[in-house]
């Protein structure tokens, strides 16, 4: 499977985020997205995900199932957790698991890798905003999919999550998936790096 | 299918627990119709005329007020990006989310109009009238109010603009639904007529309602 | 007993626990003998039969005026002495007074169909105490809307000495104003003119009434006092780091 961008306009609010744009990641790999504030990683990301159109160029999904489009075989894990506090844990991450569909995993397996086995039956309010966190990336082992977009997937975590993240991902490139994640601390793998805001 | 089942589940589920907005709607409803006699007067013959109208305005009001939180509160914590994501073609989630938005709020909207219409002294026929033509006319008015709320939305004004963005479009809602209601209370026309046509822009807004909405959030979420 | 001792939740409980059995025993007794005797009561000259409705809909009424000044005592007490259960009681107080004000609403309603000719009319008294209803469900819904308790608890007490001012006006709106309803008959100036075989039994139903609202009040507190201790649980718990 091989992920890969050529020549990528992006536009936002009528200013040029990026432009001519390459990048390429294939199965197993991390294509670690680095850059100062406003280089437009996290716009590159959402632009992968479906969320933003590309002003020119395309984004291409080799090796997947042809009938999916790309953001249908991606996760996106953003900012925002996607997480409601008036659900309990587990409602919030059985919701997903139905709604995104596809292959779905055990849930209490999944909260169990994340450290969340305790506060299963907990609304998702009470949790702190690393706890958060760890459940967006449950949300990401309950259902299987090939691509995972990650923007600043570390940031709440402690250290802790981080390996314990780290883990998780190695896994995901273990079974042939691809990762790209926009990041400023270093995800401990080895990973491919795109440099964004130089270019231009 | 299990996706906008469990998409169904999930809204109605929240707008039920604490903090949910599903019964605001309804108390809404019962305030604005208790302001009408304020205003008009307590005449109870005037109030029997005007009943109809006045239960109609208040369900109107009371659906829109809900309507704000469809997809802000989704836009907000990021659910809304997964939705647009998802397998589930836009278009049905939108619908879904209407339908449980329909189920939360506008349910509980026709279950008070039988007390309400005991307060402006309808009739037991005036009464399941309004409340009938309340049961096929509020899904209009929730899927003409979602291109609104999608609007919204994107344009990341709430609360007002959508007032303005939707008002307009309940017009036909509001003018058949009151007139299906007044033909069953006094004549001369026959409710058959009426209230044909307001099924008819109830069907016509499931489709063109979904359409529209899924249009507007994807082009312009950022 | 003091207010101060009362002032313990842990205290309250136990305290609770062991009074509302009897509390509880005592309004039943109470109630029974109040329906029996209202059930005996002789029928009116003028509204006939229909007048046992007021051995109900009277206690209602004055109950749900008087659990609003019970929850602006709370508010007084949550705001000003900062007691701690005072938001319990105000929290717990909401949904019984909206339950006795919507009674009064529908027995007043039934009383009104065969006196006035019809369920509802737009008048001083029934207008008025429609809004201390709708005012009811306005702060049950505050209260429901923030999901911390104490922050919930400021809002809904300023709101509820504000919806305070309501209570004359629904209490004299019968005398300022030209209305159907009839002027009260019970507690005025220069004693009550209701005959005595109709006072005694209307006495015993608002004692009946009254010891019901105390033992519910008192009951939803331990609820509202429990919950919000399986809440504090359920935080503690959902900050313990996974084994």
């Amino acid at each position: 499977m091989r992920l890969s961008g050529r020549q990528i306009d992006c536009i936002r609010g009528g200013r040029g985020v990026f432009s001519g744009l390459d990048f390429e990641a294939s199965s197993g790999e991390v294509l670690a997205v680095v850059g100062p504030n406003g280089s437009g990683k996290t716009s590159l990301l959402r632009l992968i995900a479906g969320l933003l159109v590309p002003a020119g160029g395309s984004v291409d999904l080799e090796g997947g199932e042809a009938e999916l489009t790309l953001p249908e075989q991606s996760h996106y894990l953003g900012h925002r957790d996607a997480l409601k506090p008036a659900l309990s844990v587990h409602e919030n991450l059985a919701f997903w698991r139905d709604f995104l569909g596809g292959a779905a995993g055990d849930l209490s397996q999944c909260l169990k890798a994340v450290g969340l086995t305790h506060a299963t039956r907990l609304p998702a309010a009470y949790l702190s905003a690393g706890q958060r966190r760890r459940l967006s990336i449950a949300r990401l082992l309950a259902v299987r999919r090939p691509v995972w977009l990650l923007d600043e997937p570390t940031s709440a975590l402690d250290t802790a999550g981080q390996d314990l993240f780290t883990g998780i991902m190695r896994d995901h490139l273990a079974s042939g998936g691809i990762i790209i994640a926009a990041t400023h601390a270093p995800l401990g793998i080895d990973a491919r790096e795109l440099r964004m805001g130089t270019s231009a | 299918m299990t996706a906008l089942a469990a998409l169904i589940r999930r809204d109605i589920r929240i707008a039920l627990r604490v903090g949910g907005g599903a019964l605001i709607g309804v108390l809404f409803f019962l305030t604005v119709t208790v302001l009408m006699p304020f205003a008009i007067g307590p005449d109870l013959a005037l109030l029997t005329r005007l009943g109809p109208a006045i239960l109609w305005l208040g369900a109107l009001l009371a659906s829109l007020l809900t309507l704000d939180r469809l997809f802000t509160a989704d836009h907000e914590d990021g659910s809304l990006d997964l939705i647009v994501m998802g397998r589930a073609p836009l278009e049905l989630a939108c619908a879904a989310k209407a339908l449980a938005h329909w189920l939360a709020a506008g349910l509980p909207l026709i279950a008070a109009t039988p007390v309400l219409g005991l307060m402006l002294n309808l009739d037991a026929t005036a009464t399941s009238a309004v409340a009938l033509t309340l049961l096929v006319g509020t899904p209009a008015l929730t899927f003409t109010g979602m291109i609104g709320a999608a609007l919204a939305v994107t344009l990341h004004r709430g609360g007002l603009l959508l007032a303005v963005l939707v008002l307009p479009l309940s017009i036909p809602v509001l003018i058949f639904g009151v007139a299906a209601s007044q033909a069953a209370i006094t004549g001369p026309l026959s409710f058959g007529t009426p209230f044909s046509i307001l099924c008819a822009i109830s069907l016509v807004s499931f489709v063109i309602g979904p359409f529209a909405a899924a249009a507007s959030l994807r082009h312009g979420l950022d | 007993m003091t207010l101060i001792d009362l002032a313990n939740p842990t205290k309250f409980l136990s305290l609770t626990a062991r009074v509302l059995p009897w509390l509880a025993g005592a309004t039943a007794i109470l109630l029974l003998v109040g329906f029996y005797q209202a059930a005996m009561a002789p029928d009116d000259y003028q509204h006939g039969a229909v007048v046992k409705i007021m051995f109900i809909h009277v206690p209602n009424a004055w109950l749900s005026m008087f659990v609003w000044s019970v929850m602006s005592l709370a508010a007084l007490g949550t705001l000003v002495w900062r007691h701690p259960l005072a938001d319990v009681a105000a929290k717990a107080a909401a949904p019984i007074g909206a339950a006795f004000t919507f009674l009064a609403l529908v027995t007043g309603s039934l009383w009104g169909r065969p006196m006035w000719g019809t369920y509802w009319q737009w008048d001083a008294r029934l207008t008025s105490v429609l809004i201390l209803f709708l005012m009811y469900l306005g702060l049950m819904a505050l209260w429901r809307a923030v999901d911390d308790p104490s922050r919930a608890a400021r809002a809904a007490a300023v709101l509820t000495l504000v919806g305070a001012l309501n209570l004359p006006i629904i209490k004299f709106s019968v005398d300022w104003w030209n209305t159907l309803h009839q002027p009260a008959s019970v507690l005025r100036m220069g004693g009550p003119t209701l005959d005595r075989a109709f006072l005694i039994p209307l006495l015993v139903m608002a004692l009946g009434f009254s010891l019901l609202f105390v033992t519910l009040h008192l009951a939803a507190m331990r609820n509202e006092i429990l919950r919000r201790r399986v809440r504090s649980l359920q935080m503690m718990q959902a900050s313990q780091q996974a084994a």
